[in-house]
């Protein structure tokens, strides 16, 4: 018998934490119990929270006031780096989820996820996955796209993606579970796995000009 | 008597002689305005200090805003006038007897000075109207009396600079070109102070309420028409969660659309106006209001319209209603790649799926539609579907070369 996750939220809006709570505890039979060891409405809050409480994984929002969930992830981060991120946000812009994921996120869903997909994607993010939306994974496409005129990659063990890695995330964008890619591809699911570690990693350390301008339009890096 | 709290620094606008200067010194110092009076011509006799001392102060010291009635005696005001005329004199004499040629050009300038002087107090009456009034004037807004106050202001300005340069002839033909491009654009230059500080000032300011009133309307217009209606819509329709969802849905679109979308209210560059990626978002848009699903489309890059991506977009659109018709779902996955030579559809869900060659004969809708469409395009499809499972189809079209950027 495994503990439960630890699960730490983050969202100024008490009331969808409340709901956040509610869902993931209740749970669905069969899946291993969450347990929701705190929550807080601001940095400040988040920050001491977090380090007092321990937790596994914190489910963050992106927009709050103070700096938002990039702030939190910049001073956690420092002391506490195996915490684990999943961000949650009503926004897919891609400068909201581009800035959080290099901000050191290890996942990036929306509000509107059942609770069901929220419980896996904490799952996932606990054991060290990384969880891409369809549409996570159409923004890193587009930003690792080689378009006519584009500038040269400067590192291309960060700067490009390799073709796999690429199927992968087409598949994903095209709204395949792992699973499913794994049986596409006649690979593992392990594989698949390691293959969106892989872009989550290039996402995060590339220097593409399409990923810091997204990033950098938001000013959080 | 003195106030217990000094009164800030202000020109008077009631009971003024020249320009208020000597009364809101008072005010300030909370002396008698004689005093101040007799203070300024004392400073005049100093190589003109209290003329140019007045004349600073009145540049850089505001009116006072408040509509303040004094009461002036006719003593007063004739005791003003002689105390006015002494100090000018004394500064002028002062100056003449000192040296000759510093005579030759204070005589001259000094009638300039007091020429910008009548020209500037018209200044003031202009600034005085407004705030009574509350009218945005021009310059010349006091009638025939203020045009003939500025006009006479700037004869004497001219007149003074063009005898100061008379006498200065002397100088020679060079000396003399350069001093009058000087002069002249100081004479300009002097004359409209007032009105250059007081424009650029109503200006910056008018401009600014102006774009943040603009702003206000619109976010609360728009707030308005879009999600308060929507609100109400959904309290009368909360019987019937499909409905609701439905017209959440829509509106969280359409919110969306206007914060981070292609003309969006936080977006500082215009997307294309015509292009695919638009088209598909719209098209989705319009399947999910009908059938009242989600339908989730993640576009990669992008190009303008031509007949056979418009071809494309139908032929999708026709694949997200099958899907919607007949997958029994609630989400449709749609993923568009704009690829330099070839662009891809793909429409997925994860209903109840069919098996292709048992479709019956009357059912037009994926054969005329989409295949037709794409053949007459020289497109491909390509239909995935395992009952039970769901459905995929797969859409392309090969770009030809001139079209292809």
């Amino acid at each position: 018998m495994t503990d439960p996750i630890k699960v730490f939220l983050v969202d100024d809006h008490g009331l969808f934490r409340a709901g956040v709570r509610a869902e993931l505890e209740r749970g669905a039979a069969g899946d291993p119990p969450l347990e929701i060891v705190g929550e807080a409405g601001s940095v400040d809050e988040a920050v001491a929270g977090i380090g007092h409480r321990k937790p596994d994984v914190v489910l963050l929002d992106v927009h709050m006031p103070d700096g938002g969930g990039a702030a939190v992830l910049a001073r956690v981060r420092k002391t506490q780096p195996d915490v684990v991120f999943l961000a949650l946000s009503v926004s897919d812009a891609a400068e909201d989820v581009i800035a959080v994921i290099r901000g050191g996120a290890r996942g990036y869903v929306t509000k509107t996820i059942s609770a069901r997909e929220l419980g896996d994607a904490v799952r996932r993010v606990r054991v060290g996955d990384a969880v891409f939306s369809p549409r996570l994974a159409g923004f890193v496409l587009d930003a690792f796209s080689d378009r006519p005129g584009a500038a040269p990659a400067v590192d291309p063990e960060l700067d490009l993606l390799t073709k796999r890695e690429r199927d992968v995330l087409r598949l994903l964008a095209r709204g395949y579970a792992y699973k499913e890619i794994a049986g596409e591809l006649f690979i593992s699911v392990k594989t698949v796995e390691t293959h969106v570690s892989s872009v989550l990693r290039k996402t995060q350390l590339s220097n593409r000009y399409e990923l810091s301008r997204w990033a950098s339009d938001r000013r959080l890096v | 008597m003195r106030p217990p709290t000094r009164a800030p620094l202000a020109r008077r606008r009631s009971g003024r002689l020249v320009a208020g200067v000597a009364g809101g010194v008072a005010d300030h110092l909370g002396v008698d305005v004689l005093w101040v009076r007799a203070a300024f011509v004392a400073l005049a006799a100093v190589n003109g200090m209290g003329v140019i001392a007045y004349g600073l102060l009145w540049v850089f010291v505001r009116q006072e805003s408040a509509d303040v009635t004094r009461e002036v005696s006719a003593k007063e005001r004739q005791q003003a006038i002689g105390l006015a005329a002494l100090g000018v004199g004394i500064g002028l004499v002062g100056a003449a007897l000192q040296n000759q040629v510093i005579g030759w050009i204070v005589g001259p300038l000094g009638v300039a000075a007091v020429g910008a002087a009548v020209v500037w107090r018209e200044a003031d009456e202009a600034q005085r109207r407004r705030w009574t009034t509350g009218a945005r004037t021009g310059i010349l807004g006091g009638g025939r009396n203020a045009v003939l106050r500025l006009v006479a202001g700037g004869v004497f300005v001219a007149a003074g600079i063009l005898v100061f340069l008379l006498g200065n002839l002397n100088l020679g033909q060079i000396q003399f070109g350069v001093l009058a491009v000087v002069a002249t654009v100081v004479g300009i230059g002097v004359l409209t102070v007032p009105w250059w500080v007081r424009l650029a000032r109503d200006f910056g300011e008018e401009r600014r309420e102006r774009i943040v009133t603009e702003e206000r309307a619109e976010i609360a217009a728009h707030l308005h028409d879009s999600v308060l209606q929507t609100l109400a819509l959904i309290q009368k329709q909360s019987h019937d969660p499909r409905e609701v969802q439905r017209l959440a849905r829509g509106q969280e679109r359409e919110l969306r659309h206007w914060l981070y979308g292609p003309q969006g209210y936080g977006r500082s560059t215009p997307a294309l106006d015509e292009s695919l990626a638009t088209a598909l978002q719209t098209t989705a848009a319009e399947v999910e209001d009908t059938y009242a699903i989600t339908v989730n489309p993640v576009i990669v890059g992008d190009r303008p319209l031509d007949d056979s991506l418009r071809a494309l977009v139908l032929a999708s659109r026709e694949a997200m209603v099958n899907a919607a018709k007949h997958a029994q779902v609630e989400e449709v996955s749609v993923y568009a790649e704009v690829e330099p030579d070839e662009v891809n559809v793909f429409v997925k869900d994860r209903g109840k799926g069919f098996d292709p060659e048992a479709v019956p004969g009357d059912r037009h809708g994926l054969a005329d539609s989409v295949l037709g469409r794409m053949d007459r395009h020289g497109g491909t499809v390509r239909l995935r579907s395992t009952p039970g499972e769901g459905t995929e189809v797969h859409l392309a079209i090969t770009l030809s070369q001139e079209e292809s950027t």
